[in-house]
Parts: structure tokens; sequence; C-alpha cells
């Protein structure tokens, strides 16, 4: 690096970038401001709501971990210049089949699990398949999925149990080593001690009386926090997260410098699946049920927060952070409006403003990067 | 060419054709180590479709490429990198939102452990790219600067610096020399140079007699898809070279300085 200093020192030509813009000049940037823009204006107007409260924060964290499962796929997959639009179905899907198995055929918990996983993975490596082999846009045939999959979630419990939604699940997964590893908490005692030393508050009456509000850190937030430091390690550390870049940068180019593209584009399709089933199993195991409509737009939510985290829709840009920010953000405004008082439907509004500010704030960013071309 | 080097490349009656369009026809050109082949002909000649099939981008429609004696089957440009082939494409495989760096290593990321994990060595990387790209007399302001920042000729010194640095056995340049300035052009052609003395064979296109005259050991010359002979150098003269990339109106007169190699 100090060889690259000198040459900074000896090229009379280039003006010297103060370190505050170069630190500015960053995918992330987008979703740094958005973060501390949301949070200011929430510890405003919501400040006093319960919204930061230990059961507020726990509540806005969970719904933000939810999209930041979906978004760290989906913005690895952008970056490598691919789209899935079937991530919200295969949500959908996957935790119908899951219920299934376990209730209508009777299997152990951890059975239905890994072969849902098996299958869905399974579907993933198909999206990406079709998308290599036949050239088409990724648009066009992870949408066709999008209604294939959404289908059979719906077809599935009429046919197998002649209903739309199946539960029951809590029972069947009741102390199975693999549903907790979706739906339990940890650092329990770590709670417990907090709340006998009056660190958070306790339930005073009722059965759970003496027990802190918070219970622990749900396995949700675990997987989300676990998800994140993976995609940013492998997209920034390891020689795969090379070839995400280079095979969404230009596929040509990067294939011709021997980049496997095919490899790289399938196996992050398996990755977006993987991560909305990871999503699908802590919502059965959450709600002890599967439902037919669940995930539904889950798709656009997860492009919007990558976008909002920086990454170019074009592909060859972008972070994991910044998606995760994006998801924060997400998050923090959903819950936020709700505990502000604030109509939902607004929520919307919000979405569509933010995602068109984000998208014009990347674009300038880019050109600095790129040097105005 | 002394007669007992033993070619490197051979390349076959190789043929190539589009749907209805036929790029190559039949094309045979051996290659020897610590040569620098010079690849000739009119635009759309199909020199760089020639190479492509040499680099692993193109398969054959017929026709035999030998390795080292032995058929090779590239499945794609990596089996070709593998095998310590590396090319300079016409249009320069770079791309232009990532870092001189991670372009200059893309498809062979140096890495190190990092416990039971391999993670990409950017100090290493960054490292040989500032000290290979100096060597070509290019000065970059940081090995994180992104390439779509370069001016054309730097882009197209980072793809030489590149092969060169990747090519162990075989270097391809397909016109690499088109954007380059006076000083820059004479580096690549003394890298060239430089690199055929070390026993890798240089496989060099470009439209330019005066740089083929420079370092090239023989010269074929590909007119719409076929072969019109190779020269080896002190056979044919700057003028008749000229000619012959010109299209070939002169070929009677130069059928002769051709000396039977057709
Ligand atoms: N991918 C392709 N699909 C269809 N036709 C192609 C393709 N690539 C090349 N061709 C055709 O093959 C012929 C040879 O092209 P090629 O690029 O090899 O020429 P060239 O000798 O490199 O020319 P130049 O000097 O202009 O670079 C041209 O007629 C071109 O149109
Ligand atoms: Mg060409």
């Amino acid at each position: 690096m100090s060889q690259a200093n000198e040459a900074i020192e000896s090229d009379e030509r280039v003006k010297r970038i103060s370190p505050l813009r170069k630190a500015l000049i960053r995918p992330e940037l987008g979703g740094m401001c958005g973060t501390v823009i949301v949070f200011v204006l929430f510890l405003i107007f919501a400040g006093d709501s319960g919204m930061f409260s230990p059961q507020g924060v726990m509540n806005w964290s969970q719904v933000s971990a939810q999209f930041m499962i979906i978004a760290v796929g989906a913005c690895l997959l952008m970056i490598a210049g691919e789209f899935d639009l079937s991530v919200g179905s295969m949500i959908g899907f996957a935790s119908m089949i899951m219920a299934i198995f376990a209730t209508t055929f009777g299997w152990p918990m951890w059975l239905a699990i890994l072969v849902t996983f098996a299958i869905t993975i399974s579907l993933g490596a198909m999206n990406g398949l079709i998308v290599v082999r036949t050239g088409l846009p990724s648009f066009i045939v992870t949408l066709a999925f999008l209604f294939i999959l959404r289908g059979f979630a719906i077809f599935l419990p009429y046919a197998f149990e002649g209903k739309s939604n199946i539960g029951g699940i809590k029972e069947i997964s009741e102390g199975d080593w693999l549903a907790s590893v979706f739906g339990g908490k940890i650092f329990k005692g770590l709670f417990q001690w907090m709340g006998d030393n009056e660190l958070i508050a306790t339930f005073s009456r009722g059965t759970k009386a003496g027990q802190p509000v918070i219970e622990g850190i749900p396995m949700l937030i675990v997987w989300a926090l676990g998800l994140i430091f993976l995609g940013h390690f492998i997209l920034t550390r390891t020689k795969f997260g090379n070839w995400i870049f280079a095979a969404g940068g230009d596929s040509e180019a990067a294939r011709n410098s021997g980049v496997p593209v095919d490899r790289v584009k399938i196996l992050l399709f398996m990755f977006t699946a993987f991560c909305a089933t990871v999503l699908a199993t802590v919502q059965v195991m959450e709600f002890s049920s599967a439902d037919a409509g669940r995930g539904l737009l889950k798709e656009f939510e997860a492009i919007i927060a990558v976008v909002i985290g920086g990454a170019l829709l074009t592909g060859g840009y972008g972070s994991v952070l910044g998606a995760a920010l994006g998801a924060l953000i997400f998050g923090v405004v959903q819950q936020g409006l709700f505990f502000a008082g604030v109509e939902s439907s607004l929520f919307r509004v919000f979405l569509g403003v933010i995602l068109l500010g984000a998208v014009i704030l990347n674009t300038y960013i880019r050109r600095i990067i790129t040097g105005e071309r | 060419m002394s007669t007992d080097i033993k070619p490197l490349i051979q390349m076959k009656n190789i043929e190539k054709h589009f749907g209805r369009v036929i790029a190559l026809a039949g094309v045979s050109v051996d290659i020897f180590p610590g040569e620098c082949h010079c690849l000739l002909g009119d635009n759309g000649a199909g020199k760089s479709t020639f190479i492509k099939t040499m680099s692993g981008v193109h398969k054959p429609t017929h026709g035999e490429i030998l390795f080292d004696g032995v058929p090779m089957q590239f499945a794609d440009p990596r089996d070709a990198i593998t095998a310590g082939i590396a090319t300079v494409h016409q249009h320069l495989a770079m791309i232009p939102l990532m870092s001189v760096s991670r372009n200059f290593f893309m498809g062979n990321e140096p890495q190190k452990s990092f416990g039971p994990f391999k993670v990409f060595d950017h100090a290493h990387a960054n490292e040989v790219t500032m000290t290979e790209m100096r060597k070509m007399g290019i000065n970059l302001r940081g090995p994180d600067q992104a390439v779509g920042t370069l001016s054309g000729g730097e882009r197209q010194t980072v793809a030489i610096a590149r092969a060169v640095h990747f090519g162990a056995k075989v270097l391809i340049l397909d016109e690499p020399t088109s954007a380059l300035g006076v000083r820059q052009t004479a580096n690549v052609l003394a890298t060239i140079d430089k690199v055929r003395k070390q026993g890798v064979a240089v496989v060099f296109i470009t439209h330019n007699v005066r740089h083929a005259m420079a370092v090239g050991d023989r010269f074929t010359v590909l007119n719409r898809g076929k072969t019109l002979g190779t020269a080896t150098r002190g056979e044919v003269s700057p003028e008749e070279l000229q000619d012959l990339m010109a299209g070939g109106q002169e070929l009677a007169t130069l059928e002769g300085s051709l000396g039977g190699t057709v």
C-alpha cells in the first residue's frame, strides 16, 4: 500500500481527494444517510411512544431481520446481474410443503425441514439453470416461478387437507433439535439476569410474573446477522466475491477472463432460495402454522432494500451491509409509523419516495466512481 | 524456425461457422515456443475468431487443436488460462466498475489461508498490480481505482500487463497497440521481445507493418477465413507484407516469397 501512496504523490495530474469525500463514495452511503434520517425522525416524533423501549426495539428488530434475511440473497444475486422474483412465492411454498411433511405425512420436524431445504434449493438451481442455459432475462424466468410456486402453495393444502392453512406445528416441533435452530431464543439466562437486576422490565403479574419482558434473542435475528456477515465476507474477502462482481459487471468479459459465470449465477439462485427457506422456516416455527399467502410481495421488498443499500439494478456493484441497512430502514419505518399512530397505508407512499431517492443517489455515486463516463 | 523444436500449439484445419456465416474455412497454423507469430489480414478476415478458438472462447466447428502434442478440448476460457494461455482480446475483458487490481486478478485471484478459510489476498494483489503497471510505463493513482476511470490506452495496458503476468506458455495479443501512445507501444513491443526470449510463444495481431516487422519471427496472413500462407522473417519485405495486409491484391508477385509454405 505504501507504493500506492507514493504513486498518488508522484502524479501531479490528480487532484487530492479529501479523505471524507473518499469515504463517502461507497455503496452504503445511501443506506447510512437513510438510517440516520429515519432514526432521528422517529426519535423526534415517536420517541415517547414505546418504540425505543426494550420491547419496541425488539419489535422493529424482528421485522427488520425478516427483510434482512431475504435481502442478503437478493443482494448477491443482483450484484451478479440477476433478479429472483420468485422469493415471495418460494417462502409461501416452502412453509406449505414443510407443514404438510410434518402434519399430513407425520415426519419428524427435522426431516421435514431438511427435505424442504433440499427441494427449494433444487428449485433455485432450476431457476438458475434455465436462466444461464436459455439466456433469457431472469426477470421473466423467475416471474414464471412466482406464479408456479404460489399456485402450488395454494393448491397443495387443499389437495391434502382441504383447507388453506395448516397449523399445529408447535406440538410437532416441541423438543426437535433442528426446529429450535429456527424457532428458539438464545441468551435467555442473560435476559433473566437483567430482569432480576432490574436492568430491563419484568412482568408483574400473570403466569409470566417475574420473567423479563424480553425472553431472549430470537433465532430470527441470529440468522439475519449470521447471513449478513457471511454475505459480506464472501463478497468482499473471497475469490467467489470477485467472481460475483465480475459476473454482474460484464458476463462476457468475465467469462473470457476465466470466471465460471454460469456456476456463480446458479449458486446464487440456490442461495436466494436458501435465504427464502430460512425465513419460511422461522415463520412456520413462530406462527406454528403455514399459510398459502405467506411471503406475498417479499421479492419486491427485498429488491427495494437492496437498491436502497446502494446496489445497481444493472449489476456489478453493491454491498451486503448496505442492503442490511436498507432492510433496517424498512423495518424501522414500517413499525415506527405504527408506533407513531400514522395511517399504515402511508408506508407505501414512503417506500416509493425512498426508492426513487435511493436510485437517484446511486446513479450519482456511480458517476463519481467511474469518472463521469 | 529450426525443425527440431516441437510446436506448442498446432491448429489443424480449423473451421468456425456462425450460423450461415463461415468465419474460418480451414486454417492451419503451428505456434512454436519462443517465437512471435504475427497474424495479419483485412478487417473481418477472421483473425479474432481464430485466436478465440485458441483461447477457449469458441469451439471450432471442425478441425483439431493440439497443445503440446495432445488433442486439446477447452470447454471454456478457464481451461485455456489454466493451461498457461493468456489473451488480450480486441474488446478488452475489463470491468469498468471494478478496481484495477480486482480486474487484474479476475479469474486468477490470489488467496491466502485465514484459519480454515481461503480469502482473497488483496494486499498481494494490489502490490503486484502496481508493480506490473509501472513496468509497462503507467503510474496508477492506486490499485483501488476503478477501471472505468482509466483512459482507453491505460485500460489496454492493464489488459496486456495482466496477460503477460499470467501467460506462462502462450501470450495472445489481439491488436494490443491500437490505442497506445509512442512510449507505451515501445514498451509493449519490448515486452513481447522479452517474454519471447523466455520461451513464451506470442501470437500478435496487428495492422501496423512496422510493429509486425519489429518483433515478428513469422507472419501468417488470413483472408476471408483462409490462410494465404506463412512467411518467415527475412523471406518477406515490409513492402510485400504491406501489400498482403492491404488485401492481397499483389499476391501474384508474392507467391514466390511465401516459398511453398502455403
Ligand atoms: N459471434 C459471431 N457471430 C456471427 N458472426 C461473427 C461472430 N464473430 C465474428 N463473426 C464474423 O466472422 C468474420 C470474422 O470476424 P473477426 O472478428 O474474426 O475478424 P478480424 O479479422 O478480427 O477483423 P478486425 O481486423 O476488424 O478485428 C466477420 O465477418 C464477422 O462478421
Ligand atoms: Mg479482430
